[in-house]
């Protein structure tokens, strides 16, 4: 893979303002987190995502980035018949060498460091009410050190997955600018894994199998979250493109604009469908496919048209809308946040969505440059990342979760359900002055 | 039958894995990628079989 051309002035100074937006995905999503979740856990999930933000910045600085490394830095790889397979990176713990004045590599370190915080949000979503804070950040300690690192090298660090083109004719390699692979997918298979691991919330479920519905506690949070989130997805969404595709700074204003329309013909597929279903719609829906459709524009909304990103917000909402009830009434997965179609599902669209609609751009693109047939093949690559997403990324975070449950169990005890995990965990709940509900939503 | 399951996934990325490194460009190369990605589709519906019986066990 070769080393990428380094970033003008300008193009420094743009993507250092464009990553200063991405915190507000994390804040996006965390009061999402607790918007959706029950009234006596509200404090907890804001306390949790705040301590999830902490431990994966640091997780990442010190072991995360020395892992995931950028194109063109030192890298282990192995050869198979003469073709370097690179699988992990190769620079230093704690950001030791990394020149931090401006080049691309300290600016890779910047928006991986908040990225890695946003994706580790996205498991919260669905343990909510029931996750421990101290389990929750041991998790978080292990996504942002090794599961999280490991993906983004192969897909942003030169890694094997971005080199399918040069090494062996597979489009122009692995291409996800924005992160609907290693941002959204790794984080919402994660999410699966942690939903699996701690089961369904107490009363959930009746004993025939039946879901009962918890409505979250607070659609006014969740709503104007939904805001919050677009504007940190349009920094996460171009500034990736311009780090990791060497996309040209006038491309912004087409990322944003396709950024926007993923979202809101996301949102507007959710609430047309679920008004046709249920007569009115439903606004824990509509927020869910608004950012599931941020979730699926990472990944191409750098290339394609606009038309385009309407198509990839339309499917995405229809996506989140049938997924959150696949989950919860077939499946028997109890997500309250609805993270694993937003995030997981809706982010493996977005990665084949680059395959499906993207004409790449006609320069360099992980090492290969635009050849009539390259682009054709494009989806075998995209998909060769989604296998690895499932086959890799989806064992190796249920594993390592199973693992620390054995250690340190992750639900909290019966009491702290029945309690809520404000006062459980925390002492004191997020709205003191208010009633607090029991399990059947009768008042005490 | 989870174990089972995440086996299956396993090595359907190593089908896709070794379909990239062995075969050259044409059919047999993206039969063998879909392959490997059906053969993962089986593990994932293993595993989500899995903790259905599971959550039954619990209730």
């Amino acid at each position: 893979m070769p080393t990428p051309v380094p970033l003008s002035e300008t193009a420094t100074a743009l993507v250092t303002a464009l990553i200063l937006l991405v915190p507000l995905a994390g804040a996006g999503l965390a009061l999402i987190n607790a918007g959706l979740g029950r009234s006596r856990s509200a404090a907890h999930a804001m306390m949790a995502s705040l301590c999830i933000m902490a431990v994966a910045a640091l997780a990442y600085f010190v072991c995360g980035f020395a892992w995931q490394g950028f194109a063109g830095g030192p890298g282990h790889a192995f050869a198979v018949q003469g073709k370097e397979w690179n699988w992990i990176a190769g620079e230093r713990l704690f950001f030791r060498g990394l020149d931090l004045t401006s080049s691309r590599a300290s600016l890779t370190a910047l928006l991986g460091m908040l990225s890695v915080s946003v994706a580790a949000l996205i498991p919260l979503g669905s343990g909510a009410d029931r996750w421990r804070l101290g389990a929750a950040c041991a998790s978080t300690a292990v996504f942002a050190g090794l599961t999280f690192p490991l993906f983004a090298h192969w897909v942003w660090g030169g890694g094997w997955l971005a080199s399918l083109g040069a090494n062996y004719g597979l489009g122009r390699g692995f291409v996800d600018a924005g992160g609907s692979s290693s941002i959204q997918a790794v984080g919402g298979l994660t999410a699966l894994s942690i939903a699996w691991i701690l089961g369904p919330r107490r009363g959930k479920y009746t004993l025939e199998g039946v879901p009962t519905a918890i409505p979250g506690h607070n659609s006014v949070l969740v709503l104007f979250a939904c805001l919050l989130t677009l504007m940190g997805w349009m920094g996460l969404n171009s500034a990736g493109a311009i780090l990791f595709t060497g996309a040209e700074t006038g491309r912004v204003a087409l990322i944003a604009i396709n950024t926007t329309l993923a979202a809101t013909s996301a949102a507007l597929a959710a609430a047309l469908i679920t008004r046709r279903r249920f007569g009115k719609p439903d606004a824990s829906l509509t927020a869910n496919g608004w950012v599931g459709g941020l979730a699926s524009s990472s990944a191409a909304g750098a290339f394609v048209a606009p038309a385009a990103a309407v198509v990839i917000g339309l499917v995405a909402g229809v996506l989140v809308t049938l997924g959150v009830e696949l989950f919860e009434s077939r499946l028997g997965v109890d997500d309250p946040g609805g993270a694993i179609s937003v995030h997981g599902v809706c982010g493996i669209w977005g990665v084949m969505a680059v395959g499906l609609f993207a004409p790449l751009p006609a320069g360099m693109l992980n090492g290969v440059a635009a050849t009539s047939g390259a682009d054709s093949r494009q989806w075998l690559a995209q998909l060769a990342g989604v296998a690895a997403l499932l086959g890799f990324v989806l064992p190796l975070s249920y594993t390592l979760n199973w693992l620390l449950n054995r250690v340190y169990p992750q639900r909290v005890a019966v009491e702290g359900e029945r309690q809520g995990m404000d006062l459980y965990e925390l002492g004191a709940g997020a709205y003191p002055e208010f009633l607090t509900h029991t399990d059947e939503f009768t008042q005490r | 039958m989870k174990l089972v399951g995440f086996l299956l996934l396993l090595a359907g990325w190593w089908i896709v894995l070794a379909a990239i490194a062995l075969l050259g460009f044409g059919a047999a190369r993206a039969g063998f990628i879909l392959a490997g990605v059906g053969v993962e589709a089986l593990g994932l519906v293993l595993v989500v079989r899995s903790h259905q019986n599971l959550r039954g066990e619990r209730e």
